[in-house]
């Protein structure tokens, strides 16, 4: 949220200047079990992001310390490859990408049913090949789809979606000029089949009709990249009777 | 296998897909109740058998239960009992009290070494994962020979057929001896010829195991080997 108004993110004919309308998403296309290794895995691109997902386990947590006895713990490790953005991205952990990290494992705790696995670990690995505005959107879905691809029970599956403000107007999924220049931005992860909300973040300042309005989109959204996410799982085990 | 619901078509179900109502039906696994509606956690085949609703998993990771015959692999020794690493998410412990041989305190070793394979059966598993195994059974012992090869656990009923119909089947046109463990790791033995033939089968399996290319792979094989 750059705050720079002199900016202008809206064509005169109320599009955006990529042509989408205001409630417009970018194209979601989701591809699960692309990696043989993982034990489940998923790609999702979001307009020019692109976020590979593993799933390794449940496996023994270590180091034991980090063990719960009641219910399994849910590592999860986000990042952006260097060559992710224009400008390189110093290889490694930095504060941001644990900021993720940890909001990302914890709304997947409230999804996956950890309780089933004590004292094991679950490991999610979420690498940003490239990046657009709203990665940690298009991660926390791509880590949802390649938990379930991965057999890891869960209640529900979590789709990250993105509203934001961008010239007093409230718009959908925001992409980078939008969300440098734009007023504010309000990710979140949706339940879709409940509308529960898992995680919510707002960077910037939105009105409660502005809020109200916001999830709304978001809302709606989830339900379509929802979708998608059914299909790319169902596309995986196509005509595959047991 | 059998679905329950011969005839019916079969339903793919995701992660928190509401199935139907949970009136007059149990949950059963893959499946939970929550306003009087059953909702799916896996990704599988929706399943109905005796007034019980559960998912068929596609995909899922090995979880121990007691009376399991698994194939495992000794992970670590110590004086009186063996670590087993048996596919799970956690190793398994053999005391040497229920090892098939009379086993001095020390003398672990002389009997099993680490990376050595043995068909054992699961005594028992604790609400926090901590399994024992025990080795005393008709027909549990150390592999001392042929081959270990691994499939997906979801694979282990495709693979043994209703009654092991298709496992003995297997055995038949593959001339092989072979057992497969309930934690996806399957043993072989006979000639290196047979087993070579074995192991494709099996190959197939982990490549199109989900589809009913298994099956016809099998009766290819049958009228292949039957006419030499």
């Amino acid at each position: 949220m750059g705050g720079y108004g002199d900016v202008k993110l809206l064509r005169d004919d109320g599009k955006r200047l990529d042509g989408r309308a205001i409630d417009e998403m970018r194209p979601v296309t989701i591809e699960a079990g692309v990696l043989p290794a993982a034990d489940g895995s998923a790609m999702v691109t979001h307009g020019l992001n692109v976020a590979v997902a593993a799933v390794y386990g449940p496996m023994e947590a270590h180091p034991r310390k980090i063990q719960r006895q009641d219910r399994a713990v849910i590592d999860v490790r986000y990042n952006m490859a260097p060559f992710s953005t224009g400008d390189r991205i110093r290889p490694g952990f930095n504060r941001r990408s644990r900021e993720i990290s940890k909001v990302t494992a914890e709304s997947l705790e409230s999804v996956v049913l950890v309780e089933r696995y004590p004292r094991s670990k679950i490991r999610v690995e979420i690498e940003i090949l490239a990046a657009e505005a709203g990665t940690r959107c298009a991660g926390i879905t791509a880590a949802s789809v390649a938990l379930a691809d991965a057999g890891i029970p869960m209640r529900d599956m979590i789709v990250g979606v993105a509203s934001g403000k961008i010239e007093d107007t409230v718009v959908l999924d925001l992409d980078k000029a939008e969300d440098n220049y734009g007023q504010a931005d309000l990710p979140v992860g949706i339940l879709p089949n409940t509308g529960e909300i898992a995680f919510l973040q707002m960077d910037g300042d939105l009105s409660i009709e502005e809020y109200n309005l916001a999830m709304e989109y978001n809302h709606k959204a989830a339900k379509e990249i929802h979708e998608i996410m059914v299909d790319a799982l169902k596309r995986r085990y196509e005509g595959g009777e047991n | 296998m059998s679905k329950g619901q011969v005839g019916a078509e079969l339903r793919l179900v995701t992660p928190g897909m509401v199935v139907g109502p949970s009136s007059g039906k149990r949950a059963g696994s893959g499946m939970i109740a929550e306003n009087n509606e059953f909702i799916a956690t896996r990704v599988g085949w929706l399943n109905e058998q005796n007034n019980v609703v559960s998912v068929q998993p596609i995909n899922s990771a090995y979880m121990p239960r007691s009376g399991d015959l698994i194939i495992g692999f000794v992970a670590e020794v110590r004086n009186n009992l063996w670590f087993f690493d048996v596919n799970g998410p956690f190793q398994a412990l053999l005391p040497m009290s229920l090892a098939p041989w009379k086993v001095e305190f020390g003398s672990t070793r002389q009997h099993l070494g680490i990376g050595d394979a043995a068909l054992a059966r699961i005594q028992e598993v604790d609400e926090t994962h901590n399994m024992v195994l025990t080795m005393k059974g008709v027909g549990l012992r150390r592999l001392n020979e042929g081959a270990v090869v691994s499939i997906p656990v979801n694979l282990v009923d495709t693979l043994r057929g209703d009654n092991n119909t298709t496992l003995s089947r297997i055995r038949d046109v593959t001339d092989c001896r072979i057992i497969v463990g309930d934690n996806g790791r399957v043993w072989i033995h006979g000639d290196a010829g047979d087993m070579h033939v074995a192991r494709q089968l099996i190959q197939t399996l982990n490549e199109e195991g989900h589809k009913k290319t298994f099956e016809s792979a099998v009766q290819a094989l049958e009228n292949e080997r039957g006419e030499h």
